[in-house]
């Protein structure tokens, strides 16, 4: 079977539809991901007592068990209990469940490695608590994290890739519906890895500028 | 209620189903970590070398794992390989062979990061010992790059674990296919089977990842600091 | 070595002292690291602690603007308690500049920044005036051109001053001195020590941990000896390195004097 680019031509605007699903539902449930992450190293840098080991408990699960497991359960095992989740929201907050560890992680070594001195030196020149954390432990915290949040940014939107199993038109969903339909299997995972570098390639090199940037200008280096 | 959730695993054999189920997605995995150990490592050391196309080509590999989701590539391999080389190959081996490349590729960075970040002074001082080249690799730099990179090898065995739950899609009878089985057969009794045997399944590879990824901060704590 | 002029000596007992400690003590849990501390701070006058590594020398400045809590005794500013009650302590760190071994600048502001983040943020002072300031202050130290740098590009010496000026930003009422130099190479000490001079040439209230013998001489109006928490001496510099009471003293200069001790053995 030769290639068929008027196949390509046709079915294109399919995975593009897809892709800016793909896109919004990933930065969605990413965005959610990295609230959730930032209060949760706040908790346990701070160690609030209680909420602490209680946080610390969900990073454990959330690291330590499958996306597509943590969605079977979401969309078809809480319906059973009187939870029903729509698709996207299934979806997004999957992807907020298993990002949130990650994201936690990523902030809280961040936080971690700004040494105490910083903060002495901060209540040093007369800084309320407040103000420390927002002009000293913060911008110093988020340029260590940086990479790392990064990584995660790209790690979670390629996770994206299974929510095609809580019948979302993603396009993965798009992809296996065409080789489904047509048998034009060249075409359609053509299409679907252009589709996936479309959105991740712009993504990558950005924040590998980005984390260069830091390493070697950051801070005057 | 719980009674009736757990009598969908006593039913028949279900719970040995599953854990059986488990057991094939396991051996993907551990195959893939073998297969990743055997080809990532000399990789990682290609990924060190001053020769630019052989750093490109190790790069540009990586970055091919890297960039594209892990499921496209199962998809890529089930669909095309098998029409390329004429014959049906099934979608078990399949798996072994996309996790196994995969595994390799992130292996081959994390083998790179431990080689790149011992300090150079380490090679000098061995040097000013009088120290031979073999026994300056034996004695001074495997150890170290050895402790460098298990923690973060011993990390990617619960990426390859958790990230193999995707071979179902491609038509693998594991735990997720054994469970929607479970799930058919008993709904007409159970009605709530489906959060019983998906609760289960999620605790399942929580029991198998969680002690594999403190083993691996352990010796991160121990070894990296 | 530039002359000091000489302040108030201890016996005189200044009417009004700036800083008042009585009784001072603190433990690290089972650790005894001070015990009952007394020593007063008069305005313009330069006390310098001196002690073995570990006598507590720098748990005792940390007491001081509640960087640790104080087990027992009194801290008193301008007559002001602060161990007693609720203490605002990011107002009364205004008014004790510190500056610390390590400098401790903050390595994601430039030198400009890292001096006026306390005028600006915890003094809500206006940024020209502020601004004008800090600039002079620089010129001074002779880092003028400096301003826009980073703390990374500085050198140790750099930094240091840096950190001097950014205390001194907050016109302080004293400021505390933990072990400045001990951290730079030798050729820089000079450099941060001349800062440290001038300021007390200007009759700025100082109160210095230092491991610089000649320095303490030559700067100080009062020599305190701190060894495992107390306070072993208190006198005059002329007096605590030539004449000093305590026999636990004398043994501490001496065995820095390695010059007089190859000649016994030669």
């Amino acid at each position: 079977m030769a290639f068929d680019w008027n196949f390509v031509a046709k079915f294109y605007p399919l995975f593009l539809r897809a892709a800016w699903l793909t896109l919004w539902l990933g930065l969605l449930g990413t965005f959610l991901a990295s609230l959730v992450g930032f209060i949760g190293a706040i908790i346990t840098y701070a160690r609030v007592p209680g909420l602490n080991r209680l946080f610390r408990a969900y990073v454990e699960v959330s690291r330590n068990t499958p996306l597509l497991i943590q969605l079977f359960f979401l969309y078809f095992g809480l319906p059973k209990m009187g939870i029903m989740l729509e698709s996207r929201t299934a979806a997004m907050l999957g992807l907020a469940f298993l990002g949130g560890g990650y994201m936690a992680e990523a902030i809280r070594a961040g936080l971690g490695a700004v040494p105490p001195g910083q903060l002495e030196a901060g209540y040093a020149i007369g800084l309320t608590r407040a103000q420390v954390i927002r002009h000293v432990l913060l911008p110093q915290a988020f340029a260590v994290a940086m990479p790392a949040i990064g990584a995660n940014v790209i790690f979670l939107l390629k996770e994206t890739s299974v929510f095609s199993v809580v019948a979302l038109a993603d396009l993965m969903f798009v992809a296996k519906d065409l080789i489904g339909m047509y048998y034009r299997t060249n075409e359609a995972l053509l299409m679907l890895v252009l589709a996936y570098l479309l959105l991740l390639l712009p993504l990558s090199l950005l924040f590998y500028l980005w984390e260069r940037k830091l390493r070697h200008a950051g801070f005057g280096g | 209620m719980l009674a009736s959730a757990v009598s969908v695993f006593t039913a028949g054999d279900n719970l040995w189903r599953l854990l059986t189920g488990l057991g094939v997605a396991m051996q993907i995995a551990l195959l893939a970590v073998f297969f990743s150990l055997l080809l990532g490592i000399p990789l990682g050391v290609v990924m060190t070398s001053r020769r630019r196309v052989l750093f490109l080509a190790a790069r540009l590999y990586l970055d091919a794992w890297r960039i594209v989701p892990v499921l496209v590539w199962l998809f890529i391999f089930y669909f095309e390989l098998g029409r390329i080389l004429g014959i049906h190959i099934d979608a078990w081996l399949v798996s072994v062979l996309v996790f196994s490349l995969w595994g390799a590729a992130e292996m081959s960075d994390i083998v790179r990061g431990a080689i790149t970040s011992l300090p150079a002074g380490q090679v000098e001082s061995g040097r000013a010992l009088g120290l031979s080249n073999w026994q300056l690799q034996r004695y001074v730099i495997m150890p170290q790059v050895v402790r460098r990179l298990t923690p973060a090898a011993v990390n990617l065995v619960t990426r390859l674990i958790k990230t193999t739950s995707l071979v179902v899609l491609i038509g693998v009878v594991e735990v997720l296919k054994v469970g929607q089985q479970i799930i058919e057969n008993s709904e007409r009794n159970v009605p709530s089977a489906s959060f019983w045997v998906y609760g289960l399944i999620f605790i399942l590879y929580f029991i198998v990842c969680y002690p594999i990824s403190r083993l691996s901060r352990y010796l991160e704590r121990r070894w990296v600091g | 070595m530039v002359t000091v002029p000489t302040g108030l000596l201890a016996g005189e007992s200044p009417a009004a002292p700036i800083l008042a400690v009585t009784g001072l003590g603190k433990n690290f849990g089972e650790r005894v690291v001070l015990q009952d501390v007394s020593f007063q701070i008069a305005k313009g006058e330069v006390v310098v602690v001196i002690g073995p590594s570990g006598c507590g020398k720098s748990t005792l400045l940390r007491c001081l603007n509640g960087l640790e809590k104080a087990d027992a005794g009194q801290v008193r500013l301008d007559g002001q308690d602060l161990c007693q009650g609720q203490i605002k302590w990011s107002l009364v760190r205004q008014r004790i500049g510190m500056v610390f071994q390590s400098y401790d600048l903050f390595p994601h502001l430039t030198v400009k920044e890292n001096l006026l983040l306390g005028p600006l943020r915890a003094q809500r002072r206006r940024r020209v005036e502020a601004l004008a300031q800090a600039e002079e202050l620089l010129d001074r130290v002779g880092l003028l051109d400096r301003a826009e740098s980073y703390p990374r590009q500085l050198s140790g010496g750099q930094k240091q001053r840096v950190a001097i000026i950014r205390a001194l930003c907050m016109n302080p009422e004293i400021i505390l001195f933990d072990e400045v130099t001990a951290a730079l190479d030798p050729e820089m000490v000079a450099e941060v020590l001349e800062v440290m001079l001038g300021l007390a040439q200007q009759g700025m209230t100082m109160l210095i941990v230092t491991h610089e013998m000649d320095f303490a001489r030559g700067v100080a109006d009062r020599v305190i000896f701190l060894d495992a928490g107390v306070v072993v001496e208190e006198s005059p510099p002329d007096i605590f390195f030539t004449a000093a009471k305590s026999e636990r003293v004398r043994r501490f200069l001496d065995r820095r004097r390695y010059e007089r001790r190859l000649k016994t053995v030669g």
